[in-house]
């Protein structure tokens, strides 16, 4: 079993965690301008890193979104920062 | 190449099985090739093959990292079905169950494909419903799948939990005949042996570092045994295939998931048939061996380990003793994982990409073993005429921008 880290709770267990998206995907604006293959990209389209990965994640059971910072081949957590104090 | 038969088994067992031939060569590459595919899986060999025999291409490299079929096709539990919903994808999946039912005679390898057919068992009348849905559906497309009643599926899956106060008791669901497993491993060399014979180089232990391209052109690829150079590139490397493109600033709609199985110590034959149980999410068969062989859901942290985690190991098993109670007296002999690679609408991507002559099968996350021949001939055509067959331009990476997506997920609402 692996725990995560949500800021707000601390280490909880994997079970009440849900993957978001990779981080860095701003919505593409304004929308008139978008063009399909922009909005595609931003909806569906990644890296799926191999290593280490910025992700945004769910905590569920207390509803934040943060940001965690993760070894993707060891399951290392590197991170986890409110999305606030991330984008600051 | 030697031919396999009774007789040559026989021949070979009298000096002792000592003077078999290898069955593919051990090769190195050269310089250049007509075409290069990355990746010794299942949809790479067999897309070697196919540009061989299909379109007479055979200065052909299969690049592979490790030894062939030693990612997810040498992983995975072997469930082959063609009981999709939209008609895209049930022409694709039944083009490969139709290869795969001559594939022993047309390869001269015995692939073990066992027809011994799937329930994809409800225990809702909700999911019933879908299973008419589902049934419906392959109907009109031409492809075997019935709906089964409660008392067929208790007679089909007799040991399937069935008392009174049973958690998820089997109301029916859907029957396809045809389907059923084949021999992994089988599946991988019998299409490299059958492309090596025809000309094709098989390289183990080369792994792709960069892929070249010049002026829009793909050039080569470089290797950690060099640079190697074609004009045409395949690609069908699974879970690794976003870092692939990503080389080239290309972006998929791809995550990396794991996806775990199991198998059981063997026991004395006791399921004759492939159960998909939709109440627990497990599924399960039994190994000509006599093992159960059995898996269910994804593990829900994206990864590029090839190992799996406890919750869902937790799931799957209880999943499984919950249906058939009589299992948990079963020492459990192995475990382990594969990096599959998840499209958000489960279906695969094939067609071009990035520079031209470049190409790509990937995306078949959880269910990809039972399309290898298809994927196979799919991107040998792209390969060697640079257009889409008609069956493989539905799932074109296009479709994302389109909005034209094949959402099997929704559509069939099963995981493999
Ligand atoms: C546990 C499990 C159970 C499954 N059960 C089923 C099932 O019942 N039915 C079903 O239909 N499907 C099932 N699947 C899915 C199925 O295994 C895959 O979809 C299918 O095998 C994919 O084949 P492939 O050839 O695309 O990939 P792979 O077999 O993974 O081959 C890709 C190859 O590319 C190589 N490679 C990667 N990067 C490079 C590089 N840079 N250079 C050189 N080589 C490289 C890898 O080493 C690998 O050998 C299951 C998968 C798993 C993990
Ligand atoms: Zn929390």
């Amino acid at each position: 079993m692996q725990a995560f880290t949500c800021p707000f709770c601390g280490h909880r267990d994997e079970t009440e965690f849900h993957f978001v998206v990779e981080a860095g995907k701003p919505r593409p604006e304004p929308s008139e301008e978008v063009s399909d293959e922009k909005w595609a990209a931003y909806l569906h389209m990644g890296k799926a890193p191999k290593g280490e990965a910025r992700e945004i994640w769910l905590h569920i059971t207390c509803g934040l979104y943060f940001l965690m910072t993760r070894d993707t081949v060891t399951r290392d957590i590197l991170s986890s920062e409110c999305l606030l104090e991330a984008s600051e | 190449m030697q031919h396999y038969s009774a007789l040559s088994l026989l021949k070979h067992g009298i000096s002792s099985h000592k003077r078999w031939q290898s069955a593919w060569r051990k090769a190195t590459p050269k310089k250049a090739y007509e075409a290069i595919i990355i990746g010794g899986g299942g949809h790479g060999l067999a897309t070697a093959y196919y540009l061989a025999k299909n379109h007479g291409i055979t200065n052909v490299a299969v690049l592979e990292r490790g030894w062939i079929g030693g990612g997810n096709t040498g992983r995975n539990t072997t469930v082959i079905r063609s009981n999709y919903f939209y008609p895209e994808s049930v022409a694709l999946y039944d083009l490969a169950l139709r290869l795969y039912e001559n594939l022993s005679t047309e390869l001269n390898y015995n692939v073990m494909l066992s027809q011994r057919g799937m329930l994809i068992g409800a225990h809702t009348p909700m999911q019933m419903e879908i299973c008419q849905r589902i049934a419906n559906a392959m109907q009109l497309n031409g492809v075997d799948g019935e709906l089964m009643s409660a008392e067929e599926a208790a007679k089909r899956v007799p040991l399937y939990n069935s008392n009174e106060n049973a958690r998820y008791k089997l109301m029916g669901g859907i029957w396809q005949g045809r389907a059923g497993i084949a021999r992994h491993d089988a599946v991988a060399w019998g299409y490299a042996r059958a492309a090596s014979d025809l000309g094709v180089d098989i390289i183990e232990g080369c792994e792709v570092t960069d892929i070249l391209s010049k002026n829009g052109q793909v050039a080569g690829v470089e290797t950690n045994l060099g640079e190697i150079r074609s004009d045409t590139i395949g690609i069908a490397a699974a879970g690794a295939t976003p870092g692939l493109t990503g080389m080239l600033g290309v972006d998929l709609p791809i995550h990396t998931y794991a996806l775990q199985a199991f198998v059981s110590e063997p026991v004395k034959p006791c399921l004759d048939t492939v159960l998909l149980a939709l109440g627990t999410g497990t599924y399960v068969s039994q190994s000509d061996k006599g093992e159960l062989v059995f898996g269910g859901g994804l593990d829900r942290v994206p990864t590029h380990g090839q190992k799996g985690n406890l919750p869902v190991q937790e799931e799957v098993i209880s999943g499984l003793l919950e249906m058939f109670p009589a299992f948990g007296q079963l020492k459990l002999l192995r475990q382990w994982g594969g990096v599959v690679d998840v499209v958000p609408d489960s279906s695969p991507i094939i067609g071009p990409i990035g520079p031209e002559g470049l190409f790509i099968n990937c995306g078949w996350g959880t269910g990809g073993f039972k399309a290898i021949p298809a994927g196979g001939w799919l991107l040998a055509h792209l390969l060697a005429t640079g257009e889409h067959h008609d069956i493989s331009r539905p799932f074109d990476l296009k479709r994302f921008a389109e909005g034209r997506l094949i959402d099997e997920a929704a559509g069939s609402g099963i995981a493999h």
